[in-house]
């Protein structure tokens, strides 16, 4: 896909690279700090060749003459002998029985079956040993299918990613001429044939098919941009650049005809994606290698048409591979239960198998007593050991085995693999679910692990990532302050829910001069947004902008007050920032491709107020500017001498540039926290007023950054430049403070230009949806890196917070922390600090215990956070969080949301769901019970690592309360009902063996027995597993308490799981002794024919699938068709199965040979006792179905009633009034066990009673104008 | 129908499509607990169950069935296995019996044996179906311990306890001291006689090991003729159990003397069992067996007892939505720590 023809595309690109040769890269701009001295000076360097660092690469070994040594040459045979390509899968042909069998067994139920089947081929069998193993292996070969299935697509997958081709340096093998030279070119390889040392070339929008060092790229200064997407997540490019050395000697594919070879030493494999040690060797000169030459495998090349790189690390070498951990797998607690459960049934296995032992050793003993037989047809003077008379306890302890065998239908052979079926289609639906789909972003909902599907529904807290989860990370520019003076009209959707919250919805604010305007913004949003119910796009009109203000807008800034301050502070969002524009050739547009959205948002608005950042160079960039003189655009380039980046300790960005007069300028801009201090004394006139600004817009739920700047002299940047060269080219450990420090030297003593206010747009219809979940009684706790003013606005904004509720906030923003900090003694400090967490956790506890009925929220940094999660505070944290109704984490890292994620869930022991959907959530959502991400806007990472992945937070709602709780409900059901089919075979066989002095004998006959599990019975309950609904869709969202019956596990407690259990042995008491007394001794048929052992049996058995199946017509609660084909299909394979098995001839069908068609069919009593016995087994479950139903009945119940009554209402009656008014009540009672929601905020909020008719037409008053109408 | 397959036909955008199925909206019918349901069903099957009940307790009724225990009459008092054992004594027994009633032919000639373990699993097991089929499969005794080889080593045909246990008490039966004939054929299942018992598998070294179990064969008849011995190898499903012995295909008349000359043979002395004979008519109910119609009537009887049970409740607390606290949640057990 690569070369194609190569003459033309090597004339295009180097008519490109003239064109770039332009731009090639003086030292000047801040990427050269990229580049390390040339001397191996540096003691990471000085590492190579010791342990962990041994790797050895010749480069292009095959073709130059490597410079090497004989062992060099072994070890790199060595190295080479990993291929590039990769295997995903778990088994290969020969792995898989002997690997999936094991896996197999690692389940307790499938030990005792493989027992039992050992048991089979021992002269204990209680029956014969293929029918013993034939479920077993019908269970286990369905099993291995799936799994070999699921193998094969992963097989698909590397196959293909294994069989991608890039172009390779190589010698060309066939018809290419043969004279050596000329036949070494760049030619298609396949992925998986690359070797180590090999020579690659990618191109444009391609992936690199292994490790890489970068040795020179179609831009003469030897730069790529990569998008590392598929590796960490984020979207934006990153900049990578080779050694000089290398990009001057092979700057094309004809200087590697010459190239002498190089060898590249380096660290051994890792999964550090952000380091690399090394070397290269050329001409017998080291250089050292960063991990600025290093390009990762499945990162992809963007902007530039093509590179030259090594290959270093192959195949499951490379750092992707190394990375790929493997997934946590994580069990439901709802199998874990299962599996105590099964441990149960195991035991009182062996407790029936001991008392039958017993009775069965006694029985025998007796058998034989002072050389007199008593039962001498058994011949008890002439047994084997399993029945010896003179060694009864022998005899019962062998016999111990033959009962664990028999009594085996005790344990759900086929439930595993009935559940693995069940979920399977349940995650089907899950994909498929319609309203689960987002248009915008052509995403479906997807259940990548099926395997907790239940756990959906037994969520009890909810821990959210803001951005990008509850927000859209769509950033519009929206205000700004500029010189004192604040500018733009927009109206957030917190200031819109803040206005509702005071009981003043449209009225629009008093002070503002522009009323009229004001309100027409808000009509037109009203437009836009009520257009995006129909599926068009909700963003304005441009993308990142919405900002409205004819005092600056269309050049009219120049005529404002201060236009020096605004000319410059447009300027500086130009200029600083790290994005690249890209214009489209046709139109001329011009879009940029940047970091964050914020900074996009910035480029954008100084774009859209006359400063359109167009070029970006590798020394400067290029402004069409508006000049307040002459009123004309005029273009202006700035050269950019340094780029002093952003990170999260510094809080802020800035960039050294000089201007076309030769000017030098440090813009900076950044959090309020770091700029104001740094603001120079004198020349920070409007400070205050800046600070008020940022306060509201704060307050509005708004990102703030203050913007400043200062003028550089001459010699103070030369001394600033030497010292911050110095700090990036030095390799130390404390390069970043030196960096730091560096900095710090510049970025003082700066002029405030003003502030910029950025919205990050709440999704679409999470206040609803969170009101919703919170009227479902679950707990959300929003962990966020923000800072407590925006995520307290944000909580505010989707209804976790409001008016009435207190807030406890846990900071250590006090004055006594902050003096202490200054002192800076770290001991003394961290002591003060843990200490005011402590007590300020003490306090909160006491307020929420001192009250009654209030509700709480809980705000809590960073900072205060690790010092809660200590070991010795961690549970008093917890216990004051659980008492909160709506917990807020502040700035907090990934590892503290993981570390939250996982207190939450060990310290409660319930159910935690962590959604997000940046890589900085990955941590947790793996350490969740189940994670969620959202597909769509930032990178695969959370999706990757996620269970289920949803496109809009809002669909969280639907997913839990209505799939969740389905398929809970349909689980828990499936695994009873398993439960109590099973216990009523197995019984009747413990009781016939009763009968038959405990000897060990089967009621039934072996291969009827066989099939019970796998034909007779399975269908219907998968079927119920599948398409069973307590409540229908409507009714889950309507009454969201209902819920609650997952987290509370109320379908799934003992109580219940015991009561099935108990059904299942009344069933089989009522079964057995009913058959047996109706077909004792006397004929069965007018014939005059007895019954014996395979006619008593076949009756009991019809009467088994009869009752056990049509028990289903009282559990399952909405039948379709399938339910019905299921039920009767079961039973009438019983009817097949008899004649059919019959008809075989008797050496195999034994016993049961014409059983049906010549004893059974005929005889009226056979068909009455049937009915007779079916019925009698399903009465008492009936009667305490009705007595549970109409008296204690479980909230579904109720909702079923509430249903059954609405459809009642098409005949008038006195009572259906009131019926509006129940659900009413039934809707509040919801409402008021929570603390949180939109519709708590209403109930809280008497003030608004009279505004009722309003509500009426927008059900959530606190979601603003956007208005989810999902038809539901 | 398959969700899968839909995924792969709509390549062009991701959106599932929308079908009642996958969107699980299929029509279902949504049964509730009514009490107009409840009653009428528990009315229903009442309804349904008490004539049942009654046609077959009138069948039931309507047979005429004779139970004589002779095992403890035919005996000495003293040493009754010591008797029963010795080879050498007479152990004929003449028993009388006065039919209470009409018995209408065929009479239904059954032995009946109490205590008896015939579904004990070594016993059940000690057979060889192959032997009995086919010709060639003498030798084919594995599962027939311990009663493989006769005295001389050959194969035993038929082998098993379960053969060599074979019932050997007789029956001569007189009707006003006019001997009658009792009718041995037709008393096994045609496919036993025809499917598992060879017809040119002929007994050999049968009952002549050191210990005699029961009956002897005549080698002479191929074992599918042996209706007695097919008979008793369909093990009966519990210990005590009817056997046939044959038919009478006369009627008898109310008051007629039955004489019964009984060769009590058989051993149940040993493990303390019962052996009765029985005659009786049959109905399109089988036998006499009065439990299914008492069955029928209870269960009948307690449907309707509980219809009227749940009218009443239903009467007395009607089960209104209008209580609130119905809605309520149950506190006790949804009241959770919140």
């Amino acid at each position: 896909m690569a070369g194609e023809d190569d003459g033309n595309t090597t004339n295009g690109r180097r008519r490109r690279r003239t064109r770039r040769s332009a731009v090639r890269l003086s030292k000047l701009y801040s990427y050269a700090c990229g580049r390390r001295p040339s001397v191996a000076d540096d003691h990471s360097v000085s590492r190579i060749g010791g342990p962990g660092f041994s790797r050895v690469v010749m480069v292009n070994a095959a073709a130059g003459e490597p410079p090497a040594a004989a062992d060099l040459l072994q070890h790199q045979q060595q190295i080479t002998a990993t291929t590039n390509s990769i295997s995903t899968t778990k088994y290969n042909l020969f792995t898989f029985l002997p690997k999936s069998l094991f896996e197999q067994f690692r389940r307790v139920a499938n030990i005792y079956f493989l027992l039992s089947a050992g048991i089979a081929y021992s002269p204990l069998a209680a029956y014969s040993s293929s029918s013993a193993i034939a479920p077993l292996v019908i269970v286990l070969v369905a099993t291995m299918i799936k799994e070999a299935i699921e193998d094969w697509r992963r097989n698909q997958q590397d196959t293909e990613v294994n069989n991608r081709t890039t172009q390779v340096f190589q010698q060309g093998g066939d018809g290419d001429g043969w004279d050596g030279d000329a036949a070494w070119s760049f030619r298609d390889a396949k992925w998986k044939d690359i070797r180590v040392g090999d020579i690659v070339k990618v191109h444009k929008d391609e992936f690199f098919p292994a490790d890489l060092v970068l040795l020179s790229s179609s831009y003469e200064d030897a730069i790529c941009y990569v998008e590392t997407m598929n590796l960490d997540g984020e979207t934006n490019l990153k900049l990578k650049q080779s050694l000089e050395v290398t990009s001057t000697t092979l700057p094309d594919d004809d200087s590697f005809r010459s190239f002498a070879g190089a060898v590249v030493r380096c660290e051994d494999p890792n999964a550090h994606l952000y380091t690399f040690v090394g070397n290269i060797e050329i001409d017998g000169q080291q250089h050292p290698l960063s991990p600025q030459q290093l390009l990762l495998r499945d990162s992809k090349l963007r902007n530039t048409d093509f590179v030259y790189g090594v290959v270093v690390f192959t195949g499951h070498d490379t750092k992707v591979m190394q990375n790929s951990m493997k997934v946590p797998s994580k069990r439901s607690n709802v199998e874990k239960k299962m599996d105590r459960v099964m441990y149960l049934l195991l035991f009182s296995l062996i407790v029936i198998s001991v008392v039958s032992s017993v009775f069965f050793g006694i029985a025998t003993g007796d058998d034989l007593q002072d050389g007199r037989m008593k039962r001498w047809y058994l011949r008890p003077d002439d047994t084997e050991i399993y029945y010896d008379p003179n060694r009864p306890a022998v005899a019962a302890l062998l016999h111990f085995f033959t009962a664990i065998m028999l009594y085996g239908y005790f344990i759900p052979i086929s439930l595993y693999i009935s559940i693995e079926i069940v979920k399977l289609l349940q995650a089907l639906f899950i994909n498929n679910d319609i309203h689960m789909y987002h248009r915008e972003t052509d995403t479906p909902a997807h259940a990548r692990t099926s395997n907790l599907n239940e756990e959906l529904g037994q969520v009890d807290t909810i821990l959210t990532d803001k951005t990008g989860t509850l927000t859209s990370n769509s950033m519009e520019f929206i205000k700004c302050s500029i010189a004192g003076t604040a500018y733009g009209r927009g109206i957030t959707e917190v200031e819109r829910a803040m206005a509702r919250r005071k009981g003043a919805p449209v009225i629009p604010n008093p002070d503002n001069m522009d009323k009229g305007n004001n309100s027409g913004i808000q009509q037109q949003q009203h437009i836009l947004s009520s257009s995006d119910s129909e599926g068009n796009n909700d963003k304005p009109a441009v993308k990142g902008f919405n900002f409205v203000d004819e005092r600056v807008m269309g050049g009219n800034w120049v005529n404002q007050p201060r236009s020096d301050v605004i000319e410059m502070f447009f300027r500086l969002l130009a200029v600083c920032h790290t994005c690249i524009p890209e214009v489209d050739q046709e139109s001329g547009k011009i879009s940029y491709e940047a970091e964050s959205p914020d900074e996009a948002a910035f480029v954008v608005a100084a774009r859209e107020l006359g400063f359109t950042f167009y070029k970006r160079t590798q020394t400067g960039v290029s402004l069409r500017e508006l000049d307040p003189s002459s009123g004309k655009q005029v273009d202006r380039s700035y050269k950019i001498l340094n780029v002093l980046e952003f990170n999260s300790a510094r809080k802020r960005m800035s960039v050294v540039v000089k201007n076309e007069e030769g000017k030098l300028f440090l813009f900076t801009k950044g959090a309020d926290s770091v700029m104001f201090e740094r603001l120079s004394g004198s020349e920070s006139a409007y400070r205050e007023v800046t600070q008020q600004h940022i306060n509201e817009y704060a307050d509005a739920g708004l990102r703030t950054l203050v913007l400043a700047y200062r003028e550089l002299k001459e010699d103070e940047y030369a001394y600033f430049d030497r010292k911050f060269t110095a700090a990036k080219n030095s390799v130390s450990t404390d390069r970043d403070e030196k960096i730091d420090e560096a900095a710090d030297l510049v970025e003082r003593d700066l002029i405030l230009l003003g502030a910029t206010a950025v919205e990050d747009k709440l999704q679409k219809g999470v206040p609803e949806c969170i009101d919703k979940l919170a009227q479902a009684g679950i707990k959300i706790w929003v962990l966020t890196g923000d800072k407590m003013e925006t995520a307290i606005n944000i909580g505010y904004a989707c209804s976790l917070l409001r008016q009435g509720m207190k807030q406890i906030t846990i900071t250590l923003e006090t004055a006594d922390i902050i003096a202490l900090e200054k002192v800076s003694d770290k001991t003394a400090l961290t002591k003060a600090s843990k200490d005011s967490v402590a007590r300020q956790i003490n306090e909160g506890k006491k307020l929420v215990n001192a009250s009654s009925g209030e509700s709480f929220a809980l705000i809590i940094d960073g900072k205060s956070l690790t010092y809660a999660l200590e070991d010795d505070t961690k549970d008093m944290f917890l216990d004051l969080a659980v008492g909160c109704g709506s917990v807020i984490c502040c700035r907090s890292s990934p590892k503290q949301k993981a570390l939250v994620t996982r207190l939450v869930k060990t310290g409660t022991g319930k159910v935690t769901l962590a959604i997000g959907d940046g890589a900085n959530d990955v941590g947790m959502i793996q350490e969740a019970d189940i994670g969620v991400g959202i597909s769509g806007a930032e990178g695969m990472q959370a999706v990757m690592a996620s269970d289920v992945s949803i496109a809009q937070f809002r669909f969280l709602e639907r997913l839990l309360l209505v799939h969740g709780h389905w398929c809970y409900s349909r689980i828990s059901s499936m695994i009873c009902y398993f439960f109590y089919k099973n216990i009523t075979f197995g019984v009747t066989l413990f009781l016939y063996d009763a009968y038959t002095s405990f000897s060990g004998q089967p009621f039934y006959n072996d291969w009827a027995m066989a099939c019970f599990n796998v034909f007779f019975t399975s269908l219907p309950v998968i079927a119920m597993g599948v398409f069973d609904q307590d409540v229908s869709a409507r009714f889950c969202l309507k009454f969201p308490m209902l819920y609650q019956e997952g987290p509370q596990n109320l379908l799934f407690q003992w109580q219940r799981i015991i009561g099935w259990m108990l059904n299942g042995v009344a069933c089989a008491v009522i079964i057995f002794f009913l058959s047996t007394a109706s077909l004792q001794h006397q004929a069965f048929r007018s014939g005059g024919e007895v019954s014996d052992m395979a006619t008593l049996g076949a009756t009991a058995y019809t009467c088994i699938v009869w009752a056990v199946n049509l028990q289903m017509y009282i559990t399952v609660s909405y039948f379709t068709l399938v339910q019905h084909v299921c039920i009767w299909l079961s039973i009438a394979l019983w009817y097949i199965f008899l004649p059919v098995y019959g008809a075989i001839t008797p050496s195999f069908s034994t016993t049961y040979y014409m059983v049906f068609v010549e004893a059974l069919a005929g005889a009226p009593s056979y068909w009455v006792v049937t009915l007779l016995v079916t019925a009698a087994a399903l009465i008492p479950y009936f009667t305490y179905a009705v007595v549970k139903s109409w008296f204690f009945p479980d909230y579904h119940n109720r909702i079923q009633w509430l249903r059954h009554r609405e459809k009642a209402k098409a005949h008038p009656d006195p009572e259906t009034s009131a019926d509006v008014e129940l659900s009413q009540v039934l809707r509040q009672f919801s409402v008021r066990s929570t603390g949180v929601g939109v519709s708590a905020r209403r109930d809280a909020t008497a003030v608004l009673r009279h505004l009722n008719v309003d509500y009426s037409q927008s059900p959530t008053p606190g979601a603003g104008v956007v208005v989810v109408t999902t038809d539901r | 129908m398959d969700p899968l397959e839909m995924q792969d036909d709509s390549k062009k955008s991701n959106k599932p499509k929308y079908s009642k199925f996958t969107q699980q909206e299929l029509p279902a019918c949504k049964p509730l607990l009514t009490p107009s349901i409840v009653i009428s069903t528990f009315l229903l099957v009442g309804i349904l169950f008490v004539p049942i009940g009654l046609a077959s307790l009138s069948a039931s009724q309507e047979i005429v069935e004779l139970v004589h225990r002779y095992d403890t009459s035919c005996v000495p008092l003293a040493d009754k296995v010591g008797f029963i054992q010795d080879t050498k004594t007479d152990k004929s027994c003449t028993r009388t019996l006065t039919v209470p009633k009409h018995m209408k032919s065929p009479i239904q000639i059954y032995y009946q044996i109490g205590d008896f373990y015939q579904n004990h699993r070594r016993y059940v097991k000690s057979r060889s179906d192959k032997q009995l089929r086919y010709k060639d499969a003498v030798h084919l005794t594995k599962d027939c311990e311990p009663e493989v080889y006769g005295a001389d080593g050959a194969p035993i045909v038929p082998c098993g306890l379960v053969a060599w246990s074979l019932f050997n008490d007789t029956y001569t039966i007189s009707v006003n001291k006019k001997a009658i004939e009792v009718n041995k054929k037709d008393i096994a299942w045609q496919s036993d006689k025809n499917k598992k018992f060879g017809s040119d598998v002929y007994p050999r070294n049968f009952q002549n090991g050191n210990l005699i179990g029961g009956a002897k064969l005549n080698e002479s008849i191929p074992l599918s003729e042996h209706e007695n011995l097919i008979v008793w190898m369909r093990t009966a499903a519990l210990s005590t159990f009817r056997k046939l012995y044959g038919r009478i295909e006369t009627d008898i008349m109310e008051n007629d003397q039955l004489t019964v000359v009984i060769q009590n043979n058989y051993n149940t002395y040993s493990f303390g069992g019962s052996k009765a004979l029985v005659l009786s008519t049959t109905s399109w109910i089988g036998g006499k067996n009065n439990f299914i119609g008492v069955a029928y009537l209870t269960v009948g009887g307690f449907c309707l007892f509980l219809a009227l049970f749940f009218v009443v409740l239903y009467m007395i607390k009607p089960r209104t939505l209008g209580d609130p606290s119905f809605l309520s949640w149950n506190r006790c057990t949804l009241d959770y720590p919140n």
